[in-house]
């Protein structure tokens, strides 16, 4: 098992490619360097995207909270910790560049496969934003409810027969 | 002490006399067979701690089986409260899936359960069914075939889930209903379920069944406390294709947590192997089955009082 660990370890450094092998100096970018704000849309269907105020967010939590280890600062997350303390800031930073659009995939799943592979359970773009915003939500009392970040669009609210799409008033429920 | 005779053991018991002398002749057949299930099979692992309780994968899983409208917009949250005698909200020929709350003592926040078929690795539904009505295929799925069905019933009895429900559009047509894991419309081409798809939280993981039992070990593993340290499905009932990993005991968010270790109808398998023999022996099977669905109600009902009187 902890030979298994550190063959992990090299094997995700080469895996994950956006991870720099940190030469001497370790630097790290910090809340400046950061975009404004930014678009989150690139799975919209059910809801409109999200106009993300990342400026904002920055008074709330740490790089680290979202970004893991991929911004240079200090890691604090053990788990992230065990492969990346030192491995300094990542060429890319988004969620996107780690992060699935189609997580499921058939030819992602087969990534997975990959003996020497640690990050067996990544998850998805789509799961990456909702875990993190809405545990952090949770805690800080920000808003959890699917419409407080996102309106539901004509074919979301189709698929969830609601709005225009209700079920006629009176409609009587199966069954008895 | 009352004693209790099991299903497997009535099964046994009943159907031995009848079948016993099928059973001698095939054994040699058999005995050496253990089917466990596809091992490239696919599968869902599903994290209550993730959870939202928003019912996307309702919505999204009425539209994929072009199921009916609902009686409730599904991002109506009341349905958490409805109660139908005595129980919370269960599968049924209008919805294949259905997510319920669990406020559970000592915790601030309620927990949701997502189900539906558990595409088991030894369905009791199939190794019941007279007629072959069900497949398991090598993607996972329990699938059905409805124009061979009867309406017998005797799946709906067998499932250790209480998953297959029965449409009645005329009484010479009756339909097996319950979740096909997607399989004609996105499993049979690799693709994922609609429900995982919807799943904002990525609360359900689709991926090889292997895969997700060494995703769920991750878990428990590296977030020491969030978890209880078993995966539901991994081992009950033989294994099950959909898997669930909890934050607390299981049986405080519905789950069964008496349903055998091994498959259901492991015992009586070599006589389930035989199943045109079964067809002659029919009206006995359809007593025996009766009193089989009569027992296991009344083994609940039973265990009900038993509760009731400890408290
Ligand atoms: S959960 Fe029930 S219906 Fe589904 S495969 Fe298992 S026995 Fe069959
Ligand atoms: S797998 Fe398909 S049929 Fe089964 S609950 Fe999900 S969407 Fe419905
Ligand atoms: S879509 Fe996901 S988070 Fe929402 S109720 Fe279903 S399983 Fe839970």
């Amino acid at each position: 098992m902890q030979a298994r660990k550190r063959i992990m370890q090299t094997a995700l450094a080469i895996a994950i490619g956006g991870v720099l092998i940190a030469p001497a100096q370790i630097w790290s970018m910090d809340a400046e360097d950061a975009p404004e704000s930014v678009t989150i849309d690139s799975l919209v269907n059910l809801y409109t995207g999200v106009e993300f105020d990342h400026a904002m967010h920055v008074d709330y939590a740490s790089c680290q909270e979202c970004h893991h280890h991929t911004t240079g600062g200090e890691v604090v997350n053990p788990n992230c910790a065990r492969c990346h303390s030192t491995s300094g800031e990542a060429d890319e930073v988004t969620c996107t560049g780690c992060h699935a659009t189609d997580r499921f995939n058939e030819t992602y799943i087969r990534t997975l496969e990959a003996p020497e592979l640690y990050h067996i359970d990544k998850p998805g773009l789509k799961g990456a934003y909702h875990l993190n915003c809405i545990s952090c939500h949770e805690t800080t009392s920000g808003p959890t409810g699917c419409q407080d970040c996102h309106t539901m669009t004509d074919a979301g609210e189709k698929m969830f027969y609601t709005g225009k799409y209700s079920p006629a008033k009176g409609h009587s429920a199966p069954g008895h | 002490m009352k004693k209790t005779v099991s299903r497997r053991n009535f099964l046994k018991g009943g159907l031995a006399g009848t079948a016993a002398v099928a059973v001698i002749q095939n054994k040699e057949a058999h005995a050496a067979q253990s089917f466990e299930g596809y091992p490239e099979g696919m599968g869902v692992l599903v994290d209550l701690t993730r959870c939202i309780g928003c019912r996307s994968c309702e919505a999204a899983c009425n539209k994929e089986q072009e199921l009916p409208e609902p009686a409730k917009p599904f991002d109506d949250y009341s349905v958490f409260d409805e109660i139908k005698h005595g129980q919370k909200r269960r599968t049924d020929e209008t919805a294949y899936t259905v997510v319920n709350r669990y406020d559970v003592p000592n915790l601030d926040h309620p927990l949701f359960r997502k189900i539906q078929c558990n595409h088991c690795q030894e369905p009791a539904c199939l190794t019941s069914c007279f007629v072959n009505a069900y497949t398991k295929t090598p993607e996972g799925a329990v699938i059905y075939n409805s124009k061979v069905c009867v309406g017998c019933r005797t799946c709906m009895i067998a499932c250790p889930f209480y998953i297959p429900t029965f449409k009645y559009s005329s009484a010479f047509d009756p339909r097996i209903m319950k979740c096909v894991f997607c399989y004609d419309t996105r499993l049979k081409d690799g693709k994922p379920p609609a429900c995982v798809e919807a799943c904002p939280q990525e609360a359900l993981t689709f991926g090889r069944r292997n895969d997700l039992i060494n995703m769920g070990r991750q878990r428990i593993r590296e977030t020491p406390g969030k978890y209880v340290e078993h995966i539901y499905g991994e081992k009950e009932v033989g294994g099950t294709a959909w898997m669930y990993i909890s934050s607390v005991p299981f049986d405080q968010v519905g789950f069964d947590t008496h349903v055998p270790k091994e498959p259901i109808l492991n015992s009586v398998k070599d006589f389930l192997a035989i199943v045109p023999m079964v067809l002659t022996i029919w009206p006995g099977l359809f007593v025996g089955f009766h009193l089989l669905a009569t027992r296991k109600e009344k083994i609940k009902e039973q265990e009900k009082e038993d509760k009731e009187g400890q408290v």
